[in-house]
């Protein structure tokens, strides 16, 4: 344990450094885009159903094909891999962004609106904190997915804990593919965790669980 | 000073879906300031459509809409609706806002100061006796009546003059219910706010309402107070949505003098003698004789005790010598409702009916009322306007 710790250390800190932020960069983007999509799209509810359905065929992709798609387009390297994974995580936060808008009662809104707030007031000042757990909830899952596809990029060049255990895999190394993958475990259980705690805060007072 | 401009005209308002299907058609309509009006009708009658016209929730296919002198579909509809107060039945208090966030919504965006916005919501809530504490809790903390109680100041907290509401009511139980009727009623006559109210319960449309207006299938069926309603409505349809029993309750409110007096009352004429006079009374067994002159007009009355105060000095000769001129009288016209309290404190026998020339046509006995009464309480159809011996009743009536 302690001669694997000194052999391998400072590669395992550097490379979980980089799985952790190829996965942010990932999630980032996939927040800023699939949030506000998801947003628009209860204002247009047929569109909805298309762009709904797009994104999750994206999802159907193997993991690993997806990645190997990235080539001809992005080349090797960390770009390749962080659009990969900005694409699979698009999906759980679209579909929770949509359908936590979608739940506000239809009554409420009609209310609001009646008493003079614009479309975005009432998006920002009632829907948005009202769907925030269901939201949080699509963000919580694919930041989990994300960290642990993550690994694979190493395959197109994306640095990571791929590295270590992949490594391992071709050097018959146990040692490396579990040093490898308790900090990918690891990260993914502390991300969601201060994730949950995030949640909590965003969550209106009277709102939370 | 010239007449006050409504606050509110419908020209020829409709709105046709896609496929033709019109949910208003043609709905003219002038509301007042200061009056309260009732939209009625079935499901489906475009009452609720109606009412969401006048804030742009829907816009109209054709017609337009003035408010204050001004074509409603040229403003802003998100200023509009800010100077017009929206109550819906399922409240639509915001849950994660506490009491006095929610009351203060349109102020904010309307950017009031913190301090004009806390004296408003401490006023308001006063107004439906809430301790002002409540301001602090969330809507989940507080029963369905204290939640429209809010959602009715909500509708107040910017100065609205107008407030539509959509069956603001609908979902309390009774004893709630009554209580915000009072509420709302109250706002109306002693704030002076115009109120158009969506509901299709007659009881409350009657006790609110200083207008009703009943809708059908998209089109106004009838528009008029809810004494005019019960009166003379429109058609079948109208009678069916007020119901017989509320027709036969509100008779008393409708029912005129001429409806239910008897004809043919015993009267004498000014010229006639004493004598005469006392022969009448024991023949038609009466104490009190009502006095006319030629032309039937009414001129008093007499009675057995200033006849036998004159018998002793017999200075009297004619009707006119001992004629009491003074008489409590009702036109046909009059409301019964309106008098009968009278007829009643005053301990009055009967009292003479004339017409607008202050001719006799009949009287109004206690017997009547009873029987009016009777018809009340017991919702039999005897036809009390008509009685089948007058003389009978108006004798025992007229009885000392």
């Amino acid at each position: 344990m302690l001669d694997f710790l000194n052999e391998y250390g400072s590669q395992l800190i550097f490379k979980t450094w980089e799985q952790f932020y190829t996965s942010a960069l990932a999630l980032f983007f996939g927040i800023a885009v699939a949030v506000p999509l998801g947003v628009l799209l209860t204002r247009a509810p047929r569109t909805a159903k298309i762009v709904i359905g797009i994104a999750g065929m994206l999802q159907t992709v193997p993991s690993l094909a997806l990645l190997a798609l990235m080539i001809p387009l992005f080349g090797i390297g960390k770009l390749p891999a962080i659009v990969a994974l900005f694409i699979y995580s698009l999906l759980p936060i679209l579909r929770n962004t949509y359908i936590g808008m979608e739940k506000v009662d239809p009554q409420l809104k009609d209310s609001v609106k009646g008493m003079g707030m614009t479309n975005l007031q009432s998006i920002r000042h009632v829907e948005i904190p009202i769907a925030m757990p269901v939201i949080m909830a699509g963000i919580r899952l694919s930041a989990v997915y994300v960290i642990s596809w993550a690994t694979l990029a190493s395959y197109i060049g994306g640095g990571g804990l791929g590295d270590l255990i992949f490594n391992g895999l071709n050097l018959f190394q146990p040692d490396l593919i579990i040093g490898g993958t308790i900090p990918v475990a690891i990260m993914a259980i502390v991300v969601d965790f201060s994730l949950g705690k995030l949640e909590k805060t965003l969550t209106p007072i009277n709102q939370r669980t | 000073m010239a007449k006050e401009e409504p606050l509110l005209i419908l020209k020829d308002v409709s709105k046709i879906y896609k496929g033709g299907n019109a949910a208003i058609s043609n709905i003219n309509l002038t509301i007042n300031k200061g009056d309260f009006i009732c939209l009625i009708g079935t499901s489906g009658s475009g009452k609720t459509t109606t009412m969401r016209t006048l804030n742009r929730m829907i816009e109209p296919t054709s017609g337009e809409i003035i408010y204050k002198g001004q074509n409603i579909h040229k403003i802003d509809p998100v200023k509009l609706r800010k100077k017009i107060g929206y109550v819906i039945q399922n409240i639509g208090l915001i849950p994660h806002m506490n009491i006095y966030e929610n009351v203060t919504i349109v102020p904010k965006l309307l950017k009031w100061p913190e301090n004009k916005k806390q004296a408003k919501a401490r006023e308001l809530i006063k107004l439906v006796e809430l301790p002002e504490n409540f301001l602090e809790r969330y809507p989940a903390e507080l029963s369905g009546g204290q939640q429209q109680r809010i959602g009715v100041i909500r509708a107040l907290a910017a100065d609205q003059d107008l407030i539509l509401m959509d069956e603001p009511f609908g979902a309390l139980d009774p004893i709630t219910r009554e209580g915000l009727q009072e509420l709302v009623k109250s706002l109306q006559e002693d704030l002076k706010k115009t109120i158009v109210f969506v509901t299709h319960d007659m009881d409350e449309a009657l006790k609110l309402a200083t207008n009703i207006v009943v809708m059908d299938e998209g089109k106004i069926v009838q528009a008029a107070s809810p004494q005019e309603l019960l009166r003379h409505p429109a058609n079948e349809f109208v009678r069916k949505l007020i119901g017989e029993e509320r027709m036969l309750q509100a008779r008393a409110d409708v029912t005129t003098a001429a409806q239910i007096m008897l004809k043919d009352p015993v009267s004498i004429t000014l010229g006639r003698s004493l004598r005469s006079a006392i022969q009448l009374m024991r023949e038609r067994r009466v104490d009190t004789l009502l006095v006319t002159d030629d032309e039937d007009h009414l001129k008093g009355y007499i009675d057995l005790e200033s006849l036998a105060l004159d018998s002793s000095n017999r200075r009297a000769t004619s009707v006119s010598d001992i004629l009491n001129t003074k008489i409590f009288r009702i036109t046909t016209t009059t409301l019964i409702r309106n008098s009968a309290d009278r007829i009643l404190k005053q301990g009055l026998k009967y009292v003479p009916v004339v017409d607008q020339n202050n001719k006799l046509c009949g009287i109004v006995t206690r017997s009547a009322l009873v029987d009016m009464v009777y018809d009340i309480i017991w919702g039999e159809k005897n036809d009390t306007a008509a009685p089948t011996s007058p003389a009978l009743k108006q004798g025992g009536a007229q009885d000392a």
